[in-house]
């Protein structure tokens, strides 16, 4: 009984993203529907961070280098083994087109999610010892890295950037990733394990004296930020088209950081903070070229504005 | 806190959804007006702008006035994306113009083919930009023209045989620049002896010179942005390198000479006009240039200001505001005379023009040579 | 032969990010908070550098009180907006956590970046020479000239006078007693606001000796110049041990000698990655820095 109900969930919840998107691209100025993807991307990106900085409490600023790998193998996937896939699924299988690029990109996300994890264990498991900027700068150090290790390989364009990747991102598959991410990482933390997670951002001393296994639990919430930001850069390289390196800087992982912070802990937060941070530079657009110096100006002022909250408690 | 960002959520939602309606013909524009190639964007649009303030002045295009919609990628591909959706399908542009950087143009040109909006770049040169589909052009040297007039002009000008190739490894132009000057340099017989690479914005050369130097070419090529040459130039005379440099049109800048100053003396780079071509087009262009905005113009500003010519030009012949028509109008232009040359679009939509080679001797750039296409 | 050159060529770049990472790790000393913005500072001092010589007139006829009128102006400048800085933007934040002022100092960066830009232009500015290059040696390939030499001496002129303000006069001991604890040296009757500007405003005055200092042998300023250097010099606060003013100069001058190396010998693209690589080598084995104090971190 309970499992035909959890897939009649299932496929209501497919069908109402799948009419959700129908009537957006239908009725919604495309210039909207870009930023809108755009937000969910961000809210993506923000609520995997918020796992690792605002509820474990280990302060990363490498998220853009997971990204950028999700980003890069995906597009890889789609790029290169795509089409083969696409004429084994019409030509062997007889599947309508619809239902192979469907395939085609949910597999693309599932390796980009998989090997960014695999990228944030490999990192996370050294970098983890160390504590608070010391980690911080680590993370972003290791960002970089990955960055520069992508400039440097030609298979992917190096640094005249990878072109043609298909657009599959859209409203539909945000959606999903969207609902997806806040399902796995808000179920989590208010699970029973999930309070490990707290127990460490509180106090990491007593939390290993009740018996948690520290280093698993923040490995544990590396890895599951950094798949989240590996299906986010997949959803963003299938968005726009084209990947350069330069869209994983140090500065958009500090983008990153910026919304979870502003948000404060909870992922509602996180969420908020990462659409007002989205549409902030479109609004802006009406200020032309001083448009960042107000964004900038608008960050110091919410952050000081969010200072009165914590001096009073 | 989360009260407060709800509301300023939905508060620029509203904000976002006005616009404003009027007669005027649009043309957008996207560029990098903020982050890290902030100065090539404006110099773009001051040419752009110029451009337009005289066909304004003259009476517009069919009669009507031009607005120009400006909108800022902050240098990142993500963003050009949306700059130019929001061109298109919010402000309604008949045309868009921009991008310098090859790899911003990759991402915004998808969105103009798609919505049959014709696209002139200014200055992108990666090949590709233009084979993303019949409605986009440019107006500059694809990186292959020119990194074979800069290889062959070493090899049998100058009789150079031993070259270094020292490349902007950030930069697509650069590196593309680099690759097909290379190219033809080994098939003319020539040797490449030491590639070295730097990034944007580095002010610290003398590591990769040092090693340079030490394999002992006789010139150096550096297909590389004015912003770095001059600081490049002198960091290698202050090693002691006596050979010449040689680059492409990312040296055409006033800030070339004055931060090189003695040190890119008897160099020589390839562009695609003279600044002191007696012809009246360019004179004209650079005084009006200097009085609007007083400073010497360089490449982008030269560059943008022919776009929107031809792109103008284009609208006049087609006399239609429609994409298509617009165009086919494009894709017929045909020995216009822009200050950076004679322009003709090919059947790859890209702009052939004469190279000019021009040498840098007492502090002036002088005109050099031509090579024809 | 050519390894020498490059020696001398590392310690000259190693020296200005020596400068920069002082005044990172002073102020870290005492606030713990890394100002993300010390590095805008500097760009900050490179700029007022400029507009000063050129309103001055050094180049055309540069004389010495003009040339020492140019340096002391912009650092000058520069202190005060670092204690302005401070004073706004970063002590409202002082009881919250201090990732909320990390980001203020985020904010402060993108300010100074981006107004930089409006204001400064985008366009990069040729620094006028207020000392002429000359070549004081050279011996087969091996150049040096005086103002490489000049960097090295100057910063390590400047190290040795800040270890003495630090450890000698009261106000370095007042510093010393905030970095401590706040609360306790407040007790003690210490004027912690007045201490914490005065930190600002020595850091500040570095970074643009730093500014100054690198365009007389790189002579082009623009706004976002400080981006990438600040970003290393802070990577070398921690490699010395943040918190250390040896250590500094120390982590400096090894980030500075290994960039040139990296990019000399095997390809200027792994240089960054090279410098994050060696930071993490280090925090890894020695997670207080090479020079830093081993001790339990306050809970």
């Amino acid at each position: 009984m309970k499992s035909i109900r959890q897939v009649l969930f299932c496929v209501a919840i497919l069908c109402f993203f799948f009419f959700l998107n129908h009537f957006l691209t239908l009725y919604l100025n495309p210039y909207y529907l870009q930023i809108l993807i755009y937000a969910g991307i961000n809210v993506i990106l923000a609520i995997s961070l918020n796992l690792v900085n605002a509820q474990t409490g280990q302060f990363s600023m490498g998220h853009a280098g997971f990204m950028a790998v999700g980003a890069y193998a995906s597009a890889f996937f789609t790029d290169r083994v795509g089409p083969l896939l696409h004429s084994f699924f019409t030509h062997v299988l007889a599947f309508p087109d619809f239902f192979s690029s469907f395939f085609i990109f949910g597999f693309a996300l599932v390796i980009a999610g998989c090997l960014s994890a695999g990228a944030g264990f490999i990192v996370g498991l050294p970098v983890l010892r160390l504590r608070g900027d010391y980690l911080a700068i680590a993370t972003l150090g290791f960002g970089e890295i990955i960055r520069v290790m992508i400039l440097n390989m030609d298979v992917v364009g190096g640094a005249r950037g990878f072109t043609d990747i298909p657009i599959y991102t859209n409203v539909f598959w945000l959606g999903l990733c969207v609902y997806g991410t806040w399902m796995v990482i808000g179920n989590l933390i208010h699970s029973t394990k999930g309070r490990a997670f707290l127990a460490i951002r509180e106090d990491e001393v007593a939390a290993e004296c009740m018996g948690i296994h520290t280093t698993k639990y923040k490995v544990g919430a590396f890895v599951i930020g950094a798949f989240f930001a590996g299906v986010g850069g997949a959803l963003l390289a299938h968005e726009v088209g084209y990947l350069h390196t330069n869209s994983f800087t140090f500065l958009r992982s500090i983008e990153i950081v910026v919304m979870v912070v502003l948000g404060g802990t909870s992922l509602v937060g996180s969420a908020l903070a990462a659409i007002v941070l989205t549409l902030l530079p479109e609004v802006l657009r009406f200020f032309s070229e001083y448009r960042m110096v107000v964004y900038s100006l608008v960050l110091i002022f919410l952050m000081l504005a969010r200072a009165k909250k914590w001096k009073s408690t | 806190m989360r009260k407060f960002l709800l509301v300023l959520a939905v508060g620029m939602g509203l904000v976002m959804g006005c616009g404003k309606k009027s007669d005027d013909v649009k043309i957008g524009v996207y560029a990098s007006l903020t982050g890290n190639t902030a100065t090539f964007g404006e110099s773009m649009r001051k040419g752009i702008e110029l451009a337009f303030e005289e066909i304004n002045a003259q009476g517009g295009l069919l009669g009507k006035k031009v607005r120009l919609i400006v909108e800022d990628d902050q240098s990142k591909p993500e963003e050009a994306k949306t700059a130019v959706v929001k061109l298109i399908k919010r402000d309604r542009v008949v045309a868009v113009l921009g991008e310098v950087a090859s790899s911003r143009s990759l991402a915004g040109a998808p969105e103009c083919q798609r919505s049959s909006v014709p696209m002139v770049t200014p200055a992108s040169t990666n090949p590709k930009v233009t084979e993303i589909g019949d409605y986009i052009f440019r107006v500059c040297f694809i990186d292959p023209f020119q990194g074979e007039v800069m290889a062959k002009f070493a090899y049998q000008t100058l009789g150079l045989r031993r070259v270094a190739v020292f490349t902007d490894v950030k930069n697509d132009y650069s590196v593309g620049l680099a690759n097909y000057f290379e190219k033809t340099f080994l098939e003319l017989g020539g040797k490449i002896i030491g590639e070295e690479s730097y990034s944007e914005g580095d002010i610290e050369f003398r590591a990769q010179l040092t090693t340079i130097k030490s394999q002992k070419p006789e010139a150096i090529f550096i297909p590389g942005y004015y912003t770095e040459v001059g600081l490049i130039a002198r960091q290698a005379r202050e090693l002691g390198f006596q050979g010449p440099l040689l680059g492409g049109d990312g040296w055409d800048s006033p800030k070339t000479v004055e931060i090189g100053g003695s040190a890119v003396e008897g160099c020589f780079f390839s562009n695609h006009y003279a600044s002191d071509d007696p012809a009246s087009v360019v004179q004209d262009f650079i005084r009006s240039f200097k009085e609007k905005y007083g400073e010497v113009p360089d490449a982008m500003a030269v560059l943008g200001y022919d776009a929107a010519r031809v792109l103008a030009d284009a609208i006049h012949r087609a006399s239609s505001f429609q994409g298509a028509k617009i165009r086919e109008a494009l894709a017929q232009t045909k020995g216009y005379e822009g200050v950076s040359g004679r322009v003709t679009i090919d059947q790859n939509r890209n702009a052939r023009k004469a190279a000019v080679v021009l040498k840098i001797e007492n502090g002036r750039v002088k005109f050099f040579k031509r090579v024809e296409p | 032969m050519q390894f020498l050159q490059q020696l001398i060529n590392g310690i000259s770049w190693g020296s200005i990010y020596a400068l920069i990472a002082l005044g990172y790790t002073m102020v870290y000393g005492v606030l713990r908070l890394i100002n993300f913005a010390h590095g805008d500072i500097y760009m900050l001092g490179a700029m007022f550098g400029y507009y000063v010589a050129v309103f001055l007139g050094v180049a055309e006829h540069a004389s010495g009180v003009r040339v020492l009128s140019v340096v002391l102006i912009s650092m000058l400048g520069c202190g005060l907006i670092g204690v302005g800085i401070e004073r706004f933007c970063y002590r409202p934040l002082r009881k919250a956590p201090r990732l909320a002022a990390l980001m203020t100092a985020v904010g402060v960066s993108l300010l100074l970046e981006n107004g930089g830009q409006l204001i400064f232009g985008a366009d990069p500015k040729f620094f006028p020479p207020l000392i002429h290059t000359r070549e004081i040696f050279r011996f087969h390939e091996i150049v040096l000239n005086n103002i490489q030499l000049m960097i090295f001496a100057v910063s390590l002129l400047l190290m040795f006078l800040l270890h003495w303000i630090v450890m000698k006069t009261r106000m370095g001991k007042a510093m010393r007693a905030v970095s401590f604890s706040h609360d306790a040296a407040g007790l003690v009757g210490i004027p912690v606001n007045r201490v914490i500007s005065f930190t600002f405003f020595l850091g500040s005055l570095l970074a643009a000796a730093a500014g100054i200092l690198v365009s007389l042998s790189n002579p082009k300023v623009e706004p976002l110049m400080g981006i990438m250097p600040g970003l290393k010099a802070f990577v070398a606060a921690v490699l010395g041990g943040i918190g250390n003013m040896m250590g500094a100069m120390i982590g400096g001058l090894i980030m500075g000698i290994s960039e040139v190396l990296v990019s000399g010998y095997i390809s200027s693209t792994y240089r960054d990655a090279f410098a994050f690589f060696i930071l993490i080598f280090i925090l890894l084995y020695k997670p207080s820095g090479l020079l830093g104090k081993t001790g339990p971190e306050k809970l």
